[in-house]
């Protein structure tokens, strides 16, 4: 009953994520593959922090550029680090990815919709404070 | 049924191995024919489904952050608290050891002892040395007023960051398991799935902190 009689299934077209073949012949490969991450992810990164110190750029774009920036090396790293990839093998975990993506926009966008209109109404705190008194 | 296909069904039992149901894609996964997928693919949608929803955690935490970060109550700001040099050298402690883990992972499929275990322990040291260099700014910080008690923003600052680092720690422990369990119990199949899982939260974890460097301290020190 337990995995161990059941045959490991080499099927190239079985991906989980972070998966990566059994076969020892592509440690190379593999290896390969999170150096490419690693080398994109660094270039990010260090765009990332370059901007953020710069005046070249004209300022108010700066947030926009690195969020941008940070969208893009979350991307990398769903590729190369944890393997979510368009394969056919991985429609459930980019499905999951997907509705996990919709919750987080909603909590974010929603938190701070709600919070700046709330700030907005709110009586000054000293007003508050007086108040009490 | 086999006993096979009866155990396959009782670890799948919402068929979410089933991964190509659509008559266009049939033809290149055929796994309606085939049966449930393998077990190391369920287990690793299963802690994908968990990575998720601690993902969801964290971006309460983050739009709690948003919310709250102009908040100083009269206190220092982030652009008068961060040192984005320290920042940059914990970031690529983070993503170097995020690198050795997925070498470690490729050793582990390939039951090669040296990359598994070489792996595992740079990604170790590299893991620490973000944990101290996360340890010595809250000190730091504590040291002079800006604890978590100070201002709003140094609460929600504290909670989130501190809990990435928690995140890490116990990460850290879990590396160490991996290690040991595979020493003493050799490339088991329940084993490297542990090990897949593992990998998998260590990669989540620098996807967090890609996020966090971003909206705390790049965007934090701008302002």
């Amino acid at each position: 009953m337990s995995d161990m009689e059941r045959p490991v299934r080499l099927d190239p077209s079985d991906t989980a994520p972070g998966d990566e073949r059994a076969d020892g012949r592509e440690i190379v490969q593999g290896i390969v593959g999170y150096l490419v991450g690693l080398g994109i992810a660094t270039l990010i990164t260090a765009v990332a922090f370059f901007i953020s110190g710069t005046t070249l750029v004209w300022g108010p774009s700066i947030p926009i550029a690195l969020f941008v920036l940070a969208i893009a090396q979350m991307g990398v790293h769903l590729v190369f680090f944890l393997h979510i990839t368009a394969g056919p093998d991985n429609v459930n975990n980019v499905l999951a990815l997907a509705f996990g993506v919709l919750i987080v926009l909603l909590l974010i966008a929603g938190s701070l919709w709600i919070m700046n209109h709330l700030n907005q109404n709110m009586i000054p705190m000293e007003r508050i404070m007086q108040m009490q008194r | 049924m086999t006993p096979i296909e009866a155990s396959a069904g009782y670890a799948d039992p919402h068929r979410v191995g089933y991964g190509g149901m659509s008559d266009s894609r049939r033809h290149v996964s055929e796994h309606a024919a085939r049966g449930p997928e393998s077990k190391r693919i369920i287990v690793g949608f299963g802690f994908w489904i968990f990575l998720l929803s601690d993902i969801v955690m964290f971006s309460a935490f983050f739009s709690s952050y948003a919310v709250l970060s102009g908040n100083t109550a009269g206190g220092p700001s982030g652009k008068d608290l961060f040192n984005l040099r320290n920042v940059a050298i914990e970031t690529a402690c983070l993503l170097l050891s995020s690198f050795t883990c997925g070498i470690a992972s490729v050793g582990a499929r390939a039951h090669n002892g040296l990359i598994y275990y070489s792996g595992l322990a740079v990604t170790f040291v590299f893991g620490a040395a973000f944990l101290i260099l996360e340890v010595h700014e809250f000190t730091g910080l504590i040291a002079q007023g800006a604890g978590p008690t100070r201002s709003a923003f140094l609460t929600a600052f504290f909670t989130l960051v501190g809990c990435h680092g928690l995140h890490v720690t116990l990460g850290l422990l879990w590396l160490l398991t991996m290690m040991a369990q595979v020493f003493a119990k050799g490339y088991r199949a329940d084993i490297l799935r542990r090990v897949l899982c593992f990998s998998l939260f260590w990669h989540a974890l620098d996807i967090i902190w890609v996020a966090l460097f971003t909206v705390v301290y790049l965007m934090g020190a701008g302002q």
